[in-house]
């Protein structure tokens, strides 16, 4: 049966979506058809693909606006008579129809630090239990397709925010470290929030909602490290009290009064950080911003510009040496 | 010449980013070599993610009475005694090792009670010997390789300010010559992907780690990338290939939907308990367990199913029969008409155990087959046959280096792409560590001989333009043949007449046939520019498939018996004649496949007589047995 598809064909100079009809048979998937294309119309349409079974995350593509695996997108979960349109990954540069630039990924892949050896344990000798692994397990399951890199409005759109922020992708790499029973290094959660940029992340859960391996991204590794966080950094009376007792020039500042945390802070600061807005049990509030699609709509609203200007942030990174 | 080509200098260069390929770099890298790593794919993407069920180690974690020994016998159990037996040593000796290694590069492998690496039942393999994640044990290989690679680039970028100042990785980059002075590697000749752009890479050492060959064949769990380039590669460099005859078929492949045929459902489905039906539901294993076998596996499926829990006193079921066994038996109940309306049998686990049970030990397979195929395997049985799924065969190479044979120097290889380890048919589990223990030999080794070189061998201007010349020919057909038919028709040749089951009559029709497709595809063509262009990329890779499934069709057909991954419906038997015989194929000056017969290596005393003489006597010959007595004897 022949069936309606529209495919973005171009590269970084340009490009249009272009009309296909395409046979389409029973038990196909959406990259059974772009391989059809190539061996009878197409034979120059670029599209990255491996295992076509879901399991090393290459054929990541845009299926009528939502960030999926070609390989897994059954064609019997569209309508009949419905058009598939298919486009390439919308945060990375395009190179060719449906192949992007993800070094992007690679890049920040790198500066992510890498496991660190319990000094002195011999190769042979690393005794963990299954359980304690198990929570790390569920990140090394990661195929890295980044939809979820792709999904993220962070950087979805928002090519500025790319230098200081790594991705959904890299939060869970620090969290899988940071859970690992064995790793020597201690400040992972540190790590993701001063240098990742884990803090740009306001937990929409469009990550969770598009990973084909079903990894909770937001619940078990991004709010459980920002969870830490806040409570070593950002405790508002463990902030208030390393505040008062230093002597960097804090004596004259007025007293704080009642609950605004801020006013402990001098003015000649551009602004102080605010703590984040937790609840009566000092969590975060998980709120969820739904959308019709993943990636949708920008949670900060449309015509929210980043990075924001200056004055307007309320917020600093921590510097590990200051505060 | 108006083709820019980029030039880079390494000492060595990997070609292939699997599991070998970078465990091959780590050791380049850490033996103080410039190194540079060649991926088709992307980095992280390699075929070694498919990999399931486990990597093979006798650690002795959950059976203490596992060790290399038991392995090595496996193993030449395994490959029906053709294997090479000193690689299958090194192997046995040397996988436990390197599995703890891959801890220290931050995997993390299922642990037993006490905390140690957990390790599983599977086919073949006497003790439980695989160390496991899951059943995604592959990606976590690849993913821990690739990660040490990153902190080993990390290391250097702390001391120079450059991350690839050491080792680089080529991401979606293919080779398609190697370059030569004299008998010496000099450099490997290719293209980005990207791009479209040539690259040469001037190195003294090659180690070819490119993996197999399945996209020649039509039902394969193999991807796009297994052309068979390292094969062709080394061919051309002047090493050889061995025993190319040798395709495992592996007995569970997906049958349906049609769109995901070939793709492989682990091994562990069997080994966690289950079983194998024909249309008729019956259990029929059980009716093709052969006689060197007959000891090892339960006669009634009482005994089979006791043994999953109590395997010290009862024998293991029919269905963990090695891999070849397992897909001739699926192919004999297909062709006798019990097979399923797709063409396979049933392979069922919902009436063997809890859904939760099923959905905690086979994950990912719970996950293929719900989204693949909309099957829900805690409720129905799957349907599975035999795809091609991996060559025993590849580069003839000196086990304890790497190095390969031929008239070449400065060439290695590791993983799939060599030959000789398994044999006729590799256990599964044995791939994985192989590649670890392999990988990290070629990369010693290929470390070791660029310090030996006296002067760095040099690339010939001439070789270059005439590699930039092959690699834009099928540009400039603008009327040449459609490279998708071609690959169609080859998979068509291979999958009827070089497949499963092979016969005399069929194996030349199938040599003439390529022939005709070598004229063909001289002439193939690619529209569409250098830039990301996938049909230019295939009409490059058919001559590579070409050539390699020549040296297959050849080997098949001079071989006269039926060994492992190579049945001939013409002689049904083993042959301990044949058992003495490894077939090497060349390429002539011409460029013809030349094909010789060669003895295989003769297993030293201490070794053979690890096996029972009763044992031995199913696969040697009466002269080789009365050398067995003679060392047996002297061993008392």
């Amino acid at each position: 049966m022949e069936r309606h598809f529209r495919v973005w064909r171009g590269d970084s100079s340009g490009g249009e979506i272009q009309d296909f009809d395409v046979e389409v048979n029973e038990g196909e998937v959406v990259l059974d058809i772009i391989h059809r294309l190539q061996a009878t119309q197409t034979p120059d349409l670029a599209c990255r693909w491996n295992c076509k079974a879901g399991k090393c995350g290459s054929c990541s593509m845009e299926i009528n606006g939502q960030p999926r695996l070609g390989c897994m997108t059954r064609m019997s979960t569209f309508e009949e008579d419905e058009t598939v349109t298919i486009t390439p990954l919308r945060t990375f540069p395009i190179i060719r129809d449906l192949v992007t630039d993800v070094s992007f990924n690679y890049e920040k892949a790198r500066e992510t630090p890498s496991f660190a050896p319990p000094p002195g344990v011999k190769p042979g000798d690393y005794r963990m239990q299954q359980i304690d692994v198990e929570r790390s397990q569920e990140f090394r399951k990661c195929i890295e397709c980044f939809l979820c890199q792709n999904t993220c409005h962070v950087v979805r759109d928002h090519e500025e925010n790319k230098a200081a922020f790594s991705g959904p992708r890299y939060f869970i790499r620090a969290a899988e470290l940071d859970m690992h029973p064995l790793d020597d290094r201690a400040d992972r959660k540190e790590y993701a929030q001063a240098q990742q940029g884990l803090g740009y992340c306001n937990i929409t859960k469009c990550c969770t909602e598009v990973c084909p391996e079903h990894i909770k991204i937001t619940d078990n590794a991004i709010i459980p490290m920002k969870e830490r966080v806040v409570d070593q950094r950002f405790d508002p009376l463990v902030w208030l009290g390393r505040k008062i007792f230093r002597r960097d020039g804090m004596e004259n500042a007025p007293a704080p009064v009642g609950a605004g945390v801020a006013a402990a802070v001098s003015a000649s600061s551009s602004r102080p950080p605010e703590p984040p807005p937790v609840n009566a049990d000092g969590k975060l509030d998980v709120a969820e911003l739904l959308s019709s699609q993943a990636g949708g709509p920008s949670p900060f609203g449309d015509d929210q510009e980043f990075p924001l200007a200056t004055g307007g942030i309320t917020y600093h990174h921590p510097e590990p040496d200051k505060d | 010449m108006t083709t820019r080509i980029e030039r880079h200098h390494y000492d060595v260069v990997v070609i292939g980013a699997g599991g070998a390929g970078l465990r091959a770099a780590i050791e380049a890298r850490l033996a103080g070599k410039r190194t540079a790593i060649i991926s088709k794919s992307l980095f992280g993407k390699a075929h070694t993610v498919m990999a399931e069920g486990g990597a093979a180690a006798a650690m002795g974690n959950v059976n203490s009475k596992d060790n290399w020994m038991v392995h090595f016998r496996d193993t030449m159990r395994g490959g029906k005694f053709l294997n090479n037996f000193r690689m299958a040593e090194l192997h046995a000796k040397e996988a436990p090792e390197r599995i703890w290694e891959l801890e220290t590069y931050g995997a993390l492998f299922d642990r037993t009670k006490d905390g140690k690496i957990s390790q599983r039942n599977f086919g073949g393999h006497e003790y439980p010997r695989l160390a496991h994640v899951g059943d995604r044990t592959g990606l976590e290989l690849i993913r821990t390789l690739q990660q040490k690679i990153v902190s080993l680039q990390q290391e250097d970028f702390a001391e120079t300010g450059n991350y690839d100042a050491k080792i680089r990785v080529f991401s979606e980059t293919t080779i398609t010559e190697l370059l030569l002075d004299g008998d010496r590697v000099a450099g490997a000749f290719g293209y980005y992907r990207e791009t479209g752009e040539f690259i040469l890479l001037e190195a003294p050492a090659v180690v070819l780690a490119t993996g197999g060959v399945g996209r020649s064949y039509k039902v394969t769990s193999n991807s796009w990338e297994y052309t068979g380039d390292g094969h062709a590669l080394a061919l051309r460099a002047g090493a050889t290939l061995i025993n190319m005859e040798f395709l495992q078929f592996h007995p569970t492949g997906m049958v349906w939907p049609p769109s995901v045929k070939g793709i492989l459902v682990t091994e562990s489905v069997r080994g966690d308990g289950g079983v194998l039906k024909n249309s008729d539901g019956k259990r029929f294993m059980f009716n093709y367990v052969p006689d060197v076998f007959r000891r090892q596996y339960a006669e009634t499926e009482e005994e089979a199913d006791r043994w999953y829990t109590d395997p010290e006193n009862n024998r293991r079921p029919p269905e963990l029969l090695p891999r070849d066994e397992v897909a001739r038996a699926i192919n004999s109940e297909v062709k006798a008409g019990r097979g399923t309306k797709s063409g396979g049998v049933f392979l069922d686990v919902s009436t063997r155990m809890p859904a939760e049970t099923i959905t905690r030990r086979l994950p990912s397979m719970y996950h293929q087959f719900k989204e693949l195929a909309d099957v829900d395997i805690t409720k129905e049985p799957m349907e599975v046959g035999p795809t091609c799924h991996y060559v025993m065969g590849g580069v003839e190479v000196e086990p304890d280096s790497a190095a390969a044979f031929g008239h070449v120097q400065g060439l290695f290889a590791a993983g799939e792409v060599s030959g000789g380890m398994h044999g006729s048919n590799r256990l599964g589990g044995n791939s994985l560590s192989d590649l670890l223990v392999f990988g990290k030999r070629a990369g010693e080794h290929a470390a070791a001989y660029t310090d030996a070189l006296a002067k760095r061998p040099k690339v010939a201007t001439g070789d270059v333009e005439a590699a930039v010349d092959t690699a834009l020919a099928p540009l400039s057909r603008t009327d040449g043949e459609n490279p998708y038919t071609l690959q169609q028709d080859l998979q068509a040749v291979m999958g009827d007449l070089v497949g499963i089951i092979r016969r005399a009559g069929e194996l030349t029709d199938a040599l003439k046939r390529l022939q005709e497709l070598k004229v063909r595809v001289a002439n193939v063509g690619a529209t569409g520019g250098r830039k990301y262009n996938p049909g230019w990329h295939l009409a490059l890779d058919l001559r590579n498939m070409l050539v390699v499934s020549e040296c297959t069709a050849k080997a098949a057909l001079e071989r006269e018996e039926s060994r492992g991954g190579h049945t001939r419906e013409d002689f049904p038997k083993m042959s301990p004649q044949w058992r003495l015989l490894n077939l090497v194929c060349s390429l002539d000056d011409s460029g013809d496949v030349h094909l010789e017969r060669k003895p295989v290596p003769k297993m030293r005393g201490e070794l053979i007589t690890l096996f029972d003489r009763a044992e031995l006597a199913k696969y040697l010959t009466d002269d080789e047995l009365t050398e067995y007595d003679a060392a047996a004897e002297e061993a008392k």
